[in-house]
């Protein structure tokens, strides 16, 4: 019987080493002369979960995005400034009163699934978001649109209800084939890579759509994989063992890869925000809430908790929005000063401080981490923080949509649109949990979004900034960088300040 | 007969038990799926939408009965947080982790078998040493031994794939490839429980009358090993081994998602964390029928192992 064993086990060791030829490091890549550009290959990269839904319309995760943004187009696109520019539309006009809007569309466009696009489509498309085809409206930023209507063969028109210095962002959402219904499981648009496959749980394939029509836009590499891989330690061996050619990695893992792999990272237009309930004592009182500011020390944080890699902020804004970012680092609002925070706080009759509780989701490694740091930095004031770690689900259900917490701390994911993002903030936003409720500040957002002229719009933002900076709304730690770790010879690689894994631009080079 | 029907009747109330229980759980956990699923940039339309979709505003009775009226017509209802049928989802998972499985069980009897029987008969210094070392790989969690192994053989000896998982339909040997290093992982921690229970089982024999007659007859020490003692220590052996093989077809939640294996575990996290209750019941049941059935094929090999067994069940 021993003599069976021995025979397998040797066996299964030969067959598997045997069989190893191919295994692991295999090159994606194609050959080529040293740093010269080839075209073709294959790029292995992760997703850090599963999509939430292929067809556009029904998706609403960043993650999912990020991914479908290489597949689905809309009549205008952004660029990695965050402007908005026409993409399945040639030109663009605006009525004198801001109300209609006049789009010619492309002609050489064809889906993916060789139909050509016609205006129909266009129609359809936004039609169905717009609630305009006899169905439910899908998407609530296109509830201000009154009429859709085709004018000739390659023209249409949006008729909206009020002005509105947002509209134009709203039509990057996609243009799909007219009564195509199988969006979710094989999705179909015009970008320029065509979808291949989901495996649940494993991947998701793009192939390069050869047949683009946009050839500044064609892609140079055959085909992206996306894995669907949570755990920092699997991505990390991944990546070491050549199973992935460019990945997302946490800081701490940097020191094991910047040896064998290119290291660069990108603020990402996220804003790490330690919120604080204004309905809740004592938070309503603002120097109780500036106290807190400049108890904070946030490089402190930025370098304990991501290794430097993170931008400091002083506002709800990532300096990535250029174009509406209000700079205030030359004189920021509340540098850390212990002194002034707890001479604030005897001022507001906290003179011995007080204890109160922070809910963090608890599958955010870094903001569970930064919670720690606030902790001990808030007890130099007198203040105790007590952390209470929740599940995500249940911080989405009671924080997030309930409002029920004292202080909590998140990362939200900053828009290319800044009424989006600022509109968190109005009295009568369902999910402003914040609890702000300031008449001055709502008048600031409502003058911005009927406000046409775009520089003075970019202003009415930057005052709204100041707002929140000034009454201490929060505390804006940082933007945390995106690290990526990419293989040496794998070039391109295009930070957006939305959720976009732009495909098209990566290439690689010969070695 | 009646005994097939009776273990029968016990794995339908069973079933039925843990399928109000788990629903009964779900009522009370906070978090609200449509919200998880889309994340906190979902349009309220949108989330609308899916929380129709859903139909979780029916009573709580109703939705009981109609899922379990469903359920028992085959139809297992459509996941949440994947769009699909749920018995879809299930039958893509189950191949993958019970290849898991098959693996995971070849390993843990290629190694614990021959390791226990040894330390059983041998004292010296090596039993010893293997002793020791089986107390070691019960101690290290199998995602850990997983990270070592991925750096020996992914990533310094470049032998092996870090993670995913290959069908078996696609490539045969990528299949095995890819299950290779998360099964070793796990039957490094398996086949250790084994060899101890094996050595204590059969230490326990050591003493006992017919060892000694086995002795007397004048049989060799390999052959009292082998066809006496071995034989009488295969039940305990087959108890633990039917343990850990429910446990390893129940998908091992952190291995699956340390070699990033689409199998049940990692199902069961995504299932849990999304709130996706027809998934959540469906796999329940399945772990339930694996539970039953495995833990009655145990009683099965026990007649066979031992015919006294089967006699006094006839009486």
């Amino acid at each position: 019987m021993r003599k069976l064993f021995a025979l397998m086990m040797s066996c299964i060791i030969v067959f598997s080493v045997g069989c190893s030829s191919n295994a692991g490091g295999d090159q994606a890549a194609p050959n080529g002369t040293a740093n010269e550009p080839v075209s073709g290959g294959i790029v292995r990269t992760t997703m850090p979960s599963e999509p939430d839904n292929l067809d556009p319309y029904l998706s609403a995760a960043s993650d999912t995005d990020a991914v479908m943004n290489n597949v689905f187009e809309g009549l205008m696109r952004f660029d990695e400034n965050g402007e908005i520019l026409p993409q399945l539309a040639t030109s663009y006009t605006i009525s004198d009163d801001s109300l209609t809007y006049t789009f010619d569309i492309r002609t050489d466009v064809t889906f993916h699934n060789g139909d050509p696009m016609t205006i129909e489509d266009v129609l359809y498309s936004y039609k169905t978001l717009a609630g305009l085809n006899g169905m439910e409206i899908l998407s609530s930023k296109f509830k201000l649109v009154k009429a859709i209507e085709k004018v000739d063969e390659d023209t249409l028109t949006f008729t909206l209800s009020e002005p509105s210095s947002a509209f134009l962002s709203t039509l990057v959402e996609p243009v799909v084939p007219a009564d195509y219904m199988q969006q979710s499981s094989s999705p179909v648009g015009t970008g320029p890579f065509t979808f291949k496959s989901y495996v649940p749980g494993q991947k998701i394939v793009l192939d390069r759509n050869d047949t683009y029509y946009d050839t500044n836009r064609m892609a140079k590499i055959d085909q992206i994989e996306f894995r669907i891989m949570t755990d920092e330690n699997s991505i990390l061996m991944a990546l070491k063992s050549g199973d992935l050619d460019i990945a997302q990695v946490l800081s701490m893992s940097v020191p094991a890869l910047e040896k064998d792999f290119n290291i660069t990272s990108f603020p990402q237009n996220m804003v790490q925000i330690f919120a604080l309930n204004l309905d809740k004592k004592p938070f309503d009182d603002v120097r109780v809430r500036q106290a807190i500011n400049y108890a904070i020390d946030k490089d402190l944080i930025i370098e304990g908790v991501v290794g430097g890699y993170g931008t400091k902020l002083y506002t709800n804004a990532s300096p990535v929005m250029s174009f509406w970012y209000n700079d205030l680092s030359q004189n920021e609002p509340y540098p850390y000063n212990v002194e002034k925070a707890k001479a604030l706080l005897a001022e507001a009759g906290y003179k011995d401080g007080f204890e109160t509780t922070i809910k963090v989701p608890s599958n955010y490694q870094t903001h569970v981490d930064t919670a720690q740091v606030l902790a001990d930095m808030l007890s130099k004031v007198g203040i105790t923080l007590n952390i209470e770690l929740i599940e995500w689900g249940q911080w989405l259900e009671t924080v997030y949509t309930g409002g029920n917490y004292d202080t909590t701390l998140v990362g939200l994911s900053g828009k290319l649109e800044p009424h989006e993002v600022f509109l968190r903030y109005e009295s009568t936003y369902p999910k402003n949990f914040y609890h702000l409720r300031s008449p001055e500040y709502d008048a600031i957002l409502e003058q911005a979004i009927t406000e046409t002229d775009a520089p003075k719009r970019a202003a009415l933002y930057k005052q709204a900034q100041q707002f929140l900076a000034d009454e201490a709304v929060a505390v804006y730690i940082m933007d945390p960088h995106l690290i990526l770790a990419s293989k040496p010879n794998l070039k391109g690689y295009t930070p957006y300040p939305a959720p976009y894994f732009d495909a098209t631009k990566l290439f690689y080079v010969g070695e | 007969m009646s005994f097939y029907l009776k273990k029968l009747l016990s794995l339908v109330i069973t079933l039925f038990l843990i399928s109000i229980v788990t629903f009964g759980v779900f009522q009370i956990l906070p978090g609200d799926p449509a919200a998880i699923i889309l994340g906190p940039d979902a349009d309220p339309l949108q989330l609308e939408a899916l929380r129709q979709s859903m139909n979780q505003d029916a009573p709580l009775l109703t939705r009981y009965t109609d899922w379990l009226g469903n359920a028992l017509t085959g139809d297992l209802g459509e996941s949440f947080r994947f769009h699909m049928p749920v018995s879809d989802l299930l039958l893509s998972r189950i191949p993958v982790t019970t290849s898991l499985a098959l693996i995971t069980l070849i390993f843990t009897l290629l190694i614990g078998l021959p390791l226990g029987l040894f330390i059983a008969s041998h004292k010296g210094p090596l039993g010893k040493v293997i002793s020791a070392l089986s107390q070691l790989g019960i101690a290290i969690p199998s995602f850990w031994m997983g990270i070592l192994l991925v750096l020996l053989f992914a990533v310094t000896l470049g032998l092996l794939p870090s993670s995913g998982y290959v069908a078996f339909a696609d490539n045969p040997i990528g299949w095995l490839k890819s299950l290779l290093l998360p099964g070793l992982s796990i039957a490094l921690g398996t086949c250790a429980v084994l060899i101890r229970y094996l050595k204590t089982a059969m230490l326990d024999e050591l003493p006992k009358q017919y060892v000694q007659t086995a002795r007397g007859k004048g049989l060799s020490e390999k052959m009292v090993v082998r066809k006496h003692i071995f034989k009488n220590a295969l039940i305990p052996t087959v108890t633990i081994l039917g343990m850990l093989v429910i446990d390893i077809l129940g998908g091992s939640i952190i291995t699956e998602n340390v070699f990033n294996i689409p199998g049940l575990g990692n199902l069961i996290i995504t299932a849990i964390n999304s709130r996706d209750l027809p998934l959540i019941q469906a796999l329940v049941l399945y772990l339930g029928t694996i539970v039953v059935v495995f833990n009655f094929i145990v009683d099965m090999l026990y007649s066979v192992i031992d015919p006294r067994i089967r006699v006094k069940g006839d009486n």
